[in-house]
């Protein structure tokens, strides 16, 4: 059995090591398959579903799909564009999301992603939920109305930062991120320099003092589009 | 207070010998005598297993039975299962709250009882039905308004029986067919798989094309001879007794009438795939039928059944243990019910890897349904080709049915595959039937146009639930009743699902209500059909399935009620809308399509 399988995604075969999710192996073929809850060297952890590709014509996660030989992979078509604007859209209703006020906005992912797919306003109704905002560390503080429960602090502090400061807790939309002690934020052993402290795709860990420090139109996404450094590396590298 | 609690939970963690997979037996006996699991409890807990607080937490808080929060020495919990709510169910619920003083969810001031709804509890054929905890979640159907005040009366005296007997619980066995609910002679089935080899064994099951019961009917002579052939040297079998799709109690009756069937199909199982260790996953709502189903298990250790030298030869050895639940009802979800054994959130894993491969702390593991088990023994005892000479081609044997709603002959009923609809209708006193509820609520609506399908894997796969609900249903409300189970249920790892069965329900709810413009529909079925695709699990891909299976088959019930009165129009095309003017104007204007 060889080490390397060749498969397509949408037309375009690529080559990659056994064993390897579709996410990554595109991502090193320089195809951008969106997602929010997924970063390199981590855990997969298929929460976020924004990655749902086609896999022989069948819906699956390329971030906890693994390749395999003649698979026909199908990412960029108007099926699955609709299935992630939807995705997208209920993420904006489920939580409070207000850019123009967030310390993250430029540098969201989530915000990016919309901008990406074309969103100017989600089609379901806003939950308002009413969500509680800890801002017992010195440093770093999370506010769960902007949380996507995308669950990369949880991973990031577990494998990373060898901590666990973070996991999840509750069930359905009661879902939450908690942290390892009834205290709060403060009363766990989180560092400003964790990876879990900065790891948060969206608003929702923040670190403190810093927010606003770069003006808008130089932001991170405002020069670069979400997923054009994956699609420019392919094309500078002559891929 | 506080020393008491710490020793409770000492002692508790001392009997499950600090070992971290038994987190879910400490925590529920904690809860069972504390009434709450607080934060002072997590933080030693966490201390006596070696775990984050935050994964102790994420655990106690998954489950429906467990709470930080006091929920009273006893809490009543009322099932809200349609086929229990009504006639009679909101008559008990206002009982409840007059004689105790209180609303849902709330406590009585003494801290002595308190008042819950929960999720269908398996007694959908004699509600209306509640379980009362701190005594082995004892269950009291036939729960009708005038008994409510003898029975809170009881509690408050320390009364009410403490064993799980079942002088409340009518199992009502209306039909029994020739393979599962007849007793079989106790040993013989072990017995002829112990003189073959285990190969021969799954071939056996395999010839008599046995399909799981679970609802899914993964064949399951192919899953044991994955099991088999992945590595590993030890090996698990699991029992799935979370039955808790709503409208479903078949494998009540099997744990109560045939226990003894069960366990010798589990031992088969360990026989063929090269396992010693069985565990039965009990839903916490069966907590009740645990001691019987102990009892049960000390009589077949008795009988050489199971434990060393199982099934009378030397060198197999092979034991059961009972994990009761914790009321989740996506535990049974054969991935999320090895996380739940191991004592983690009972939350659905990313696949691959299969449990098959890696499943029970690494181990190969197959998972089947209790009915399944007593398939087994059955082939094992009487051979494949009987078994294969009932049912179907494709759907060989009996399965069972849990019948409830409006029908005058609710229970369990053991069918060959292949019946009819309707003739299943005429059986179990439902021919007035407006509509069918084919597999619970995760299955679909059928409406009198297809009254001649048939039951099996082929046409209506089930995995048993048949709701009936009669001409003076509100369907809608059902379906919403549904939904809400749904939203309560979901894990709450996925975004489809955690976020789109909310949606999906507060829409059907304005449609119910009348407040529904013409769009709606359209609505309902992309975000249904969506959620359905992008789903992580079983849950989600199926949950949406009370909306989408009423809109085509009861489609006038939603459309009767929509509002087209305003003339205000949710949604318009653009385009057209700007025709006229472009026209007038004589120049084009320029969409930007989404990129």
């Amino acid at each position: 059995m060889s080490d390397q399988v060749t498969f397509t995604i949408d037309g375009v075969e690529i080559r990659a090591a056994r064993g390897k999710k579709i996410l990554e192996a595109a991502e090193e073929a320089g195809i951008y398959i969106p997602r929010l809850c997924w970063a390199k060297a981590l855990t997969p952890g298929g929460a976020c579903r924004l990655c749902t590709v086609l896999v022989n014509g069948r819906p699956l996660a390329a971030c906890t799909q693994p390749v395999a030989d003649g698979l026909t992979v199908q990412n960029d078509v108007p099926e699955i564009r609709e299935w992630r604007k939807q995705i997208l859209e209920m993420l904006f209703a489920e939580g409070n999301h207000f850019c123009m006020a967030c310390e993250k906005s430029g540098v969201c992912a989530l915000q990016a992603m919309a901008y990406r797919h074309g969103i100017a306003a989600p089609r379901y109704p806003f939950r308002f939920p009413k969500r509680s905002v800890d801002a017992s560390h010195p440093d770093v503080l999370i506010d769960h109305d902007r949380c996507i429960l995308c669950t990369l602090c949880v991973r990031a502090s577990r494998e990373a930062d060898g901590k666990g400061v973070f996991g999840v807790i509750g069930r359905g939309p009661k879902t939450r991120i908690g942290v390892n002690a009834e205290g709060g934020l403060g009363a766990t052993e989180l560092a400003a320099v964790d990876r879990a402290a900065s790891i948060c795709p969206v608003g929702a860990i923040l670190k403190k003092r810093v927010g606003f420090a770069v003006p808008v139109g130089q932001r991170f996404y405002d020069e670069r589009p979400i997923g054009l450094d994956t699609e420019t590396a392919a094309i500078s590298e002559g891929r | 207070m506080y020393r008491f609690l710490q020793e409770l939970v000492g002692e508790a963690a001392s009997r499950v010998c600090h070992v971290r997979t038994r987190l879910l037996d400490l925590v529920r006996d904690v809860q069972a005598v504390h009434g709450c699991v607080p934060a002072d409890a997590i933080d030693r807990i966490a201390d006596e297993l070696g775990e984050p607080r935050v994964v102790v937490e994420g655990a106690i808080t998954f489950y429906a039975f467990l709470s930080k929060t006091p929920t009273g020495r006893h809490v009543i919990r009322l099932s809200e299962c349609p086929s229990c709510r009504s006639p009679h169910g909101h008559l008990t619920a206002a009982a409840l709250e007059r004689e105790l003083g209180i609303g849902f969810g709330a406590v009585t001031p003494d801290g002595a009882i308190g008042l819950q709804r929960t999720a269908c509890i398996g007694l959908c054929d004699q509600g209306p039905a509640a379980l009362v905890s701190g005594v082995n979640g004892r269950p009291i159907a036939h729960f009708t308004a005038d008994r409510v005040e003898d029975v809170v009366r009881a509690i408050r005296d320390g009364t009410l029986r403490q064993t799980g007997s079942f002088d409340d619980v009518r199992d009502s066995i209306r039909h029994s067919g020739d393979v599962v609910l007849t007793p079989m002679v106790s040993g013989a089935g072990l017995r002829r798989a112990r003189a073959m080899t285990p190969e021969a064994v799954i071939a056996e099951v395999k010839n008599a094309r046995l399909r799981g019961r679970g609802g899914a009917g993964f064949p399951t002579g192919s899953k044991w001879e994955f099991v088999r052939r992945a590595g590993g040297s030890e090996k698990v079998v699991i029992c799935n007794a979370d039955e808790g799709e709503p409208g479903t109690f078949k494998d009540r009756a099997i744990l109560h009438e045939v226990p003894e069937t069960l366990f010798e199909g589990m031992a088969i199982a360990g026989y063929a795939i090269g396992a010693s260790r069985g565990i039965v996953y009990l839903r916490g709502e069966y907590e009740w039928m645990r001691d019987g189903l102990e009892r049960t298990l000390r009589t077949l250790r008795k009988k050489g059944v199971l434990g060393e030298n199982a099934g009378d030869k030397p060198g197999f050895s092979f034991d059961v243990r009972i994990q009761v639940g914790a009321g989740a009802y996506v535990c049974g979800e054969e991935s999320a019910l090895i996380a739940s054994l191991e004592g983690k959130r009972g939350a659905p894993m990313d696949r691959p890897p299969f449990p098959v491969e890696r499943g029970y702390l690494g181990m190969p593991t197959s998972v089947n349904n209790v009915e399944t088990f007593c398939c087994v023994a059955r082939i094992l005892e009487k051979g494949s080709t009987w078994f294969a000479s009932m049912g179907t081609g494709p759907s060989t044997g009996t399965k069972l049915f849990s019948v409830s709603g409006d029908c005058s002959r609710p229970g369990v009923y053991e069918f060959e595959f292949g019946l009819r609809l309707r003739d299943f209708l005429e059986k179990v006193g439902a021919e007035n039937a407006a509509a069918v509820l084919v597999g619970g609520p995760s299955g679909l609506f059928v409406g009198p146009t297809g009254f001649d399908r048939r039951l099996g894997f082929e046409d209506l796969a089930t995995g048993g639930a048949m709701m009936v609900f009669g001409p003076n249903r509100d369907l809608l409300e059902v379906a919403s009743d549904f939904m809400h189970f749904f939203v309560e249920e979901s894990c709450g790892w996925c975004t489809p699902c955690r976020v789109g069965n909310v949606l999906l329900k507060e829409r059907l709810d304005r449609i119910r209500l009348g407040q529904g413009v013409p769009g709606d529909l359209a609505y309902l079925e992309e975000l249904g059909a969506m959620v359905k695709k992008t789903s992580r699990c079983g849950l989600g891909q199926t949950s949406p399935n009370p909306v989408l299976t009423t809109l085509q088959d009861f489609r006038h019930l939603y459309e009767t009620r929509l509002r087209n009165d305003d003339g205000l129009v949710p949604a318009f095309d653009l385009g057209e809308a700007l025709a006229e003017s472009a026209r007038v104007q004589g120049h084009n204007p320029i969409f930007h399509e989404d990129p």
